[in-house]
């Protein structure tokens, strides 16, 4: 029996709770996870990771088949699993993405 | 195709021979740039500029000026620093190739120094592209593998199909190098499975520990911003992908940056200081984790990249292979192999392997990389202390 899924997930192990993303999907797209249908909000970038499943608060995020850090919420299938939901085992991980968003809006209101 | 390189007196072989051109700190930096400045494809650039001695830049530089690739080499002083300029010259001369020293302070000045170095340089290069060259077999061969400016592709694409590369290499008799034990937090159980000796598991184990440790006082991990833009999540993510650039070959041997090892094989290089945090970040960039894989031999680098690394390296070729492809199509001219055609469907993993494979024996036989064609010379060295390896790392 196989489950649908869209082409673009790709499943690293067979023990993995995620999706790697094999190409971009974008917003508004409806695509299949697992034989269900998941609506994409947000455009999402190759190499990014979606629930193969329902995830719980504080399980583990397997990929490769090993685990790579633990959820801090409750993850729907099909939802992107990034900064916003998995956090490190060891160490924190730092992005600019907060920079990056209060630069475009500091920019957007010195231009006008 | 028959192979052939640099005969050394150390029973090494090159696969470059190049004039290592060292400023021995910072104040000598621009004399020693003007004078490799007019022949880029004969003399490369290499130095530390820290006025502090430091037994592992030390070690780096002798390494480094003894490497196979290099058949002469120009030191350039200030004449005041603290690092010793006489036991470099002379490890570098009991190496069998010929060495000069210039003192800024005693020869003149800049452009005299300049112009006495262009001089000496231009009449080695004259004698080393004359050099005989000697049979060269793969397992003569030292290869470094990193990854830098890594995303979700990395550990998918590039650094497997590199994995599958070095497992032929392993096997041909050469040495391999893969490294960045803080980039292997997470995967320190797997990876003491693969060692020869239940000893050596415990030390490969060690290490990563040593690293988790070290990054933790830091309060960052070996991960970048571009890291997270590019899907990554967390440091034992990014670590299983940079895992995979290991192949699955059984690992030799654990080694610490300098050590040469004894014979070929898979070796992991210990790159985290020991004892407690000083001098800041382990490896502050990538170019920081390729020069220490020269000082242990490495004749060039496989370099896996998903965000788009350009960086070369002096005196050892580096290897390009773009693992997104997307990525590879804006920055083709700047990337030997392009694995993110095993995303597209274009290529398998075991094609990619083999074209990394076939461009290690190109690059050998002397034909320029992406980044060496470009010019790309990029190196960095700074300060770090070390304890000598434990009994239980090398092979017998």
């Amino acid at each position: 029996m196989t489950v649908q899924t869209d082409p673009r997930l790709l499943l690293l192990s067979p023990d993995d709770n995620v999706f790697v993303l094999r190409g971009a999907i974008d917003a508004g797209e409806v695509i299949m996870v697992a034989g269900a249908e998941v609506h994409i909000s947000r455009r999402l970038g190759l190499g990014h990771k979606i629930a193969a499943r329902f995830i719980a608060s504080g399980e583990k995020i397997i990929k490769y088949g090993a685990p790579i850090g633990s959820t801090f919420c409750d993850i729907a299938p099909g939802a992107h699993v990034h900064l916003h939901n998995l956090a490190s085992d060891y160490t924190p991980t730092h992005s600019l993405t907060e920079s990056h968003a209060s630069h475009d809006a500091a920019m957007k209101g010195s231009a006008t | 195709m028959t192979l052939t390189g640099y005969s050394r007196a150390d029973g090494r072989k090159g696969i470059r021979n190049l004039v290592a051109v060292a400023y021995l700190v910072e104040c000598a930096h621009h004399v020693a740039r003007q004078i490799v400045n007019p022949t880029p494809e004969h003399a490369h650039l290499i130095g530390f500029p820290g006025c502090f001695p430091n037994a592992y830049a030390q070690k780096i530089m002798e390494r480094l000026c003894t490497h196979p690739n290099v058949g002469a080499v120009l030191l350039v002083s200030l004449g005041c620093e603290s690092f010793d300029r006489y036991q470099l010259e002379r490890i570098t001369a009991q190496s069998g190739r010929p060495v000069r020293t210039l003192v800024i302070q005693n020869d003149g000045g800049t452009r005299a120094t300049i112009d006495a170095g262009r001089a000496w340089v231009a009449e080695q290069a004259a004698i080393l592209q004359g050099a005989e060259q000697v049979p060269l077999a793969l397992s003569d061969l030292t290869i470094g593998t990193v990854c830098g400016g890594s995303d979700g592709t990395s550990g998918i694409t590039g650094n497997p199909a590199a994995g599958l590369a070095f497992d032929r290499l392993v096997a041909e008799g050469a040495t391999c190098i893969f490294e960045e034990t803080g980039e292997l937090i997470g995967c320190e159980g797997i990876m003491a499975s693969r060692a020869a000796t239940p000893e050596l598991a415990i030390e490969l184990r060690a290490s990563v520990e040593k690293a988790a440790r070290y990054y933790a006082t830091l309060g960052y991990g070996s991960f970048a911003a571009g890291n997270a833009d590019g899907g990554l999540t967390t440091i034992e993510e990014k670590s299983l992908g940079a895992y995979m650039k290991s192949g699955q070959s059984q690992i030799s041997g654990l080694i610490k940056p300098g050590d040469i090892p004894p014979r070929g094989g898979l070796y992991l290089m210990d790159v985290v200081p020991d004892g407690e945090v000083r001098f800041g970040f382990p490896n502050i960039s990538d170019n920081a984790e390729i020069v220490e894989m020269m000082a242990s031999g490495a004749h060039m680098t496989l370099f896996v990249t998903g965000r788009g690394s350009v960086v070369g390296s002096a005196l050892a070729p580096v290897i390009k292979i773009a693992a997104n492809p997307h990525m590879y199509d804006r920055l083709s001219e700047d990337m030997d192999i392009n694995a993110g055609r095993i995303l597209t469907g274009a290529a398998s993993l075991t094609q990619i392997g083999d074209e990394i494979f076939d461009a290690v024996i190109a690059t050998a036989s002397g034909q320029p990389t992406k980044s060496e064609a470009l010019g790309h010379t990029e190196f960095i060295l700074t300060y770090k202390s070390f304890e000598p390896l434990g009994p239980a790392c090398l092979p017998l």
